[in-house]
């Protein structure tokens, strides 16, 4: 089985300062990878690095394309991988209102994504929409509307909506829950769950909660300024954690 | 006596603006940045068109100006007699008779022919500025061909209105490449920018200079099933009777009483004139 995407070696630096260092993994097609650690330890930065918004300074991310098969997205023309970003790809921003265009309403938002590739014809645009509206279980009457007018949950749902109308084979998330209140992101990780599930999807997800990785991904990076310190099942990661920041970690989580 | 140079602007100053123009013509649609001068008329009152009139005049050309249509509202008249003082050049309303035209916001009726010359004045040149507010972000769009941003904005049109109710800076993509802003004309003048004249569009402010060069293929975007429709008002003009002319709509006294007639001064007079002529 060929891997999707092969991450070799990236190595981010903010002047003197690390940002992530010489990180490698593989990501084969179906799988969910999960990145944890505290703030600054260069989670986010890896995942920008990643999803092609970050240069990195060494390293190479191989991805395998439905053309070409595997190239390194960190060479590969700005045009090329900007095409790459808006349809094999999805990133699910922290905050909504940073991957939503909040002056537009929610039909739109979702139908940018197919219009940019070259959808011209409006009912089409306007019945994928609603079906995938549907999908993150936001009411269909409400596609007109701005999503300033949804809440903090309707807005991530919608940002995945419209993060996954393309039908792209991977997808990246920075702190998909982040911000929402426990009952929300309990609904929004039973939909992703079942969304990551149904369609297929390899994801990378970066979390500090250690329950959303545990529920969504099958791996398992652990990484403190900007190394990654433990890397393995997520279960295995998490129930016999080897590495001193893992177990601090671990035993840090709250018990209700 | 007057000591300004010929159409105001230093020598030095026009060969720059034709340098621009020519890069413009060269690509048509694209926006070829220009160091805009100080002119002495306030910026949105048509620093852009110009100096690229200035640029583009010679002694003997026949200058005429538009505003709205029209040729004897103040923007029209002041900037006609601002070309008279520094450039001595003849002025006219014919549209005929023009070699120069320069326009704010409309495109004559009488069809243009290969000897003349519109240049419009152009606010915003940035037809994505409204989706996009980063420049640099509208600069890569451009050069990568990313619109669909610009379909975005048809699609929350049709959402909200039930069709397309984008009236005036209809979005055209012009020789199948570059998407452009034909400034703020009604969309009812889109279809004639496929003409014979060579049309100039300076933006002052902006820093901006585009071209359509003649007999360029422009195309309104639409949805295919939305198509663009050059819509106006649904009368006919009060004064001269023409049903195939762009119009205004003017409330006449108090009571809001209205009456629809053409935008294009010179269009209108003549149609009467020739009326009168047939009459007598």
């Amino acid at each position: 089985m060929t891997p999707l995407l092969e991450v070799q070696n990236i190595t981010k630096r903010y002047g003197s300062r690390i940002g992530c260092a010489e990180v490698n993994f593989t990501l084969y097609p179906g799988e969910v990878m999960g990145i944890v650690g505290e703030s600054g330890s260069g989670k986010s930065t890896l995942l920008n690095c990643l999803a092609g918004h970050l240069p990195p300074d060494e390293g190479a991310v191989l991805y395998d394309t439905r053309a070409d098969g595997m190239v390194d997205t960190v060479t590969m023309s700005e045009p090329e991988r900007r095409m790459l970003s808006r349809t094999d790809w999805a990133f699910v921003h922290q905050n909504p209102r940073d991957g939503l265009r909040m002056g537009v309403s929610a039909g739109g938002n979702v139908g940018e994504r197919l219009m940019a590739v070259g959808a011209r014809h409006y009912g089409n645009i306007r019945d994928t929409a609603t079906d995938w509206l549907g999908r993150v279980e936001i009411a269909a009457e409400r596609i007109d509307d701005r999503p300033s007018a949804f809440s903090g949950g309707m807005q991530q749902r919608l940002q995945i909506a419209r993060n996954l109308v393309t039908s792209p084979r991977l997808i990246f998330m920075d702190e998909p829950t982040g911000g929402l209140d426990v009952s929300v992101q309990a609904r929004l990780l039973d939909l992703l769950r079942g969304l990551v599930r149904d369609l297929g999807l390899s994801a990378v997800i970066v979390s500090h909660d250690l329950a959303v990785v545990r529920l969504l991904a099958d791996r398992l990076m652990v990484m403190k300024g900007g190394h990654v310190v433990e890397s393995g099942l997520t279960d295995q990661v998490l129930d016999d954690p080897q590495h001193g920041y893992t177990q601090l970690l671990v035993s840090s989580v709250l018990q209700v | 006596m007057s000591d300004y140079n010929f159409a105001y602007l230093d020598e030095q100053t026009k060969r720059m603006i034709r340098r621009a123009l020519l890069k413009a013509v060269a690509i048509p649609g694209y926006q070829v940045p220009f160091a805009s001068r100080e002119m002495p008329m306030p910026y949105g009152w048509g620093t852009g068109g110009v100096q690229v009139t200035a640029a583009c005049l010679r002694p003997e050309d026949t200058l005429k100006v538009i505003d709205q249509g029209a040729d004897d509202t103040t923007n029209a008249i002041s900037i006609r007699k601002f070309f008279e003082r520094t450039a001595h050049v003849k002025v006219t309303t014919h549209t005929a008779e023009a070699t120069v035209i320069q326009t704010r916001h409309r495109i004559p009726e009488e069809p243009l022919t290969e000897d003349q010359i519109l240049v419009y004045q152009v606010p915003i040149p940035e037809p994505l500025r409204f989706l996009e507010p980063r420049e640099t972000e509208t600069r890569k769009m451009h050069a990568l061909e990313e619109y669909g941003l610009m379909h975005v904005k048809l699609y929350e049109d049709i959402a909200r209105h039930g069709e397309i109710a984008t009236s005036y800076a209809y979005p055209v993509k012009v020789e199948g490449r570059y998407v452009m802003d034909p400034s703020p004309i009604p969309k009812f003048d889109n279809p004639k920018m496929e003409m014979a004249a060579l049309q100039l569009f300076g933006a002052g402010r902006e820093q901006r200079i585009y071209a359509i060069p003649p007999y360029t293929e422009v195309v309104s975007l639409d949805f295919e099933d939305h198509p663009f429709v050059a819509s106006k008002a649904d009368h006919s003009c009060e004064l001269c009777g023409a049903d195939n002319a762009y119009l205004d709509e003017v409330i006449i006294d108090d009571a809001g009483e209205r009456m629809f007639v053409c935008s294009d001064t010179d269009y209108c007079e003549s149609r009467r004139a020739t009326q009168q002529e047939d009459a007598a």
